[in-house]
């Protein structure tokens, strides 16, 4: 995937606006088969994937003992299997882990090379995809998925996306995926903006969505990410739990926020985060928001300094930028209410 | 093809300058807009500070990131487009027109010499690989 194909902005507001199409084979995926696939994935993620139904997925992370973040990943039920579908950097590392941590009565396979992704998002993706598929996209729920074929490529397709829009992720064999390419771009009056990973990274920013190696890396845990709600403490033993119960009850030191910056500058991955004088934390991802005409970041602060409202100070080439902590997302799509 | 004025002198970081008499106009050029990608601010200098040559003018941000601006020639400010503080995009649609970016009085103008000609940064754009 290039950085843009075009510009940022313009893809950026295609997605929002109309409908973007990405390039994802870059993403790892993992087959999960046998009578110990689900014991498998419950002891390693920290979601609780007994309460998958079938062709339902969810988000999940692979912890550490520590209780620090190896990857976010999304694992689907399929029918006979579990697919998880890893970031591409850490696919490697994620089966790695995975083959180490379960050895009982489960097959393991890195299919990332046979299958390709495609991810359509943005609020036309249902009436740029309907034409083309052979199941109802209306009964295809969030986070549900199904197998159709679309110019005769059978496809893995599921509601699920990285940009804040409603639209789909779509597997077919890697051999299809040029051809599943060119048939969403076929009907030149209702096609998608080919878009980059310049607009993934805007797009996720402003739904404040976790970037690995940003918000979330093995010396973070889940709690102060914000991401809490993927950790289902009910579930019998897994990987880091007792240090992710132990950092409930003792509660986060520091806390992922939300900020605008009040400058037209951009507060940039690694950038210090100064309150009162001092630094006490960084920024984490950073850019400008084509959505909101503003430059907002995330980052961490100490959690007594995490309150919305809250003015830190971020210096950027050599002068003190302020900036204002908000609530998150930055971005929620407009919702329709169905009748 | 990128674009490449013929009545322009250029750098090795991107910028154009354009000279009448001792005034010189200063700006980025077509090759650097597209690297750039969307510019959404640019840290403009004082009208009244002195540069020397490649010395830094100031930053462009685009969404992709900061770039600082060097002066092609030493000299004096004297005028910063105003337009670009509040849409900085005017440099994509626009660089080597709309988008200029400084306006400064040169205080050696036989530092020229050493800037490429419009032949000379074209070969040297077509060696990056891209054009």
């Amino acid at each position: 995937m290039p950085v843009q194909y075009t510009s940022i902005l313009e893809e950026h507001r295609a997605v929002r606006q109309a409908a973007g199409l990405f390039d994802i084979c870059h993403m790892g995926q993992i087959r999960l088969s046998g009578a110990g696939a689900l014991e498998c994935i419950q002891h390693v993620t920290t979601n609780d994937a007994s309460q998958l139904q079938v062709e339902q997925a969810h988000y999940s992370l692979l912890c550490n003992e520590k209780g620090g973040v190896v990857d976010d990943l999304l694992v689907y039920r399929l029918h006979d299997t579990y697919l998880i579908i890893a970031n591409a950097s850490t696919a490697e590392k994620d089966f790695n882990w995975i083959a180490r941590h379960c050895t009982q009565h489960v097959t393991l396979e890195n299919v990332s090379e046979q299958y390709g992704m495609l991810a359509l998002q943005g609020p036309r993706s249902s009436d740029i995809l309907q034409p083309k598929i052979d199941i109802d996209l209306s009964t295809l729920a969030y986070y549900r998925c199904g197998h159709g074929h679309i110019a005769g490529i059978s496809t893995l397709i599921s509601r699920t996306g990285y940009t804040g829009e409603d639209g789909f992720e779509l597997i077919c064999k890697r051999d299809n995926v040029v051809a599943l390419w060119h048939e969403l771009m076929r009907d030149e009056r209702l096609k998608p903006q080919p878009c980059g990973l310049g607009a993934r990274d805007t797009l996720r920013l402003e739904a404040k969505m976790a970037l690995y190696g940003h918000e979330i890396d093995e010396s973070i845990n889940p709690l102060e990410a914000g991401l809490g709600w993927v950790v289902k403490f009910d579930k019998p033993d897994f990987i880091g739990k007792d240090a992710l119960l132990a950092i409930r009850n003792s509660g986060v030191q520091r806390t992922l926020v939300g900020m605008e910056l009040m400058d037209r500058a951009i507060a940039r991955t690694g950038f210090p985060i100064l309150v009162d004088g001092k630094e006490v934390g960084i920024i984490t991802s950073g850019s400008y928001s084509p959505t909101l005409n503003k430059n907002i970041a995330l980052g961490f602060v100490p959690t007594e300094h995490s309150q919305p409202g809250t003015i830190v100070e971020v210096p950027i080439r050599g002068h003190l930028v302020q900036a204002r902590i908000v609530p998150t997302p930055f971005y929620l799509r407009p919702r329709v209410r169905k009748r | 093809m990128t674009e490449i004025p013929e009545d322009l002198k250029y750098t090795k970081e991107h910028e154009w300058v354009r000279v009448s008499g001792a005034e010189g106009t200063v700006g980025i050029t077509d090759y650097a807009q597209a690297q750039l990608g969307d510019i959404v601010y640019v840290e403009l200098p004082q009208v009244g500070n002195s540069v020397e040559q490649f010395g830094t003018l100031g930053v462009i941000e685009s969404v992709k990131a900061a770039s600082d601006l060097f002066a092609p020639v030493s000299g004096t400010v004297t005028g910063v487009n105003e337009i670009i503080r509040d849409h900085p995009e005017v440099i994509n649609k626009s660089p080597y027109d709309e988008g200029w970016i400084i306006r400064m009085k040169l205080s050696d103008p036989s530092e020229l010499d050493v800037l490429m000609s419009p032949s000379d940064y074209k070969a040297f754009v077509q060696s990056l690989g891209e054009s």
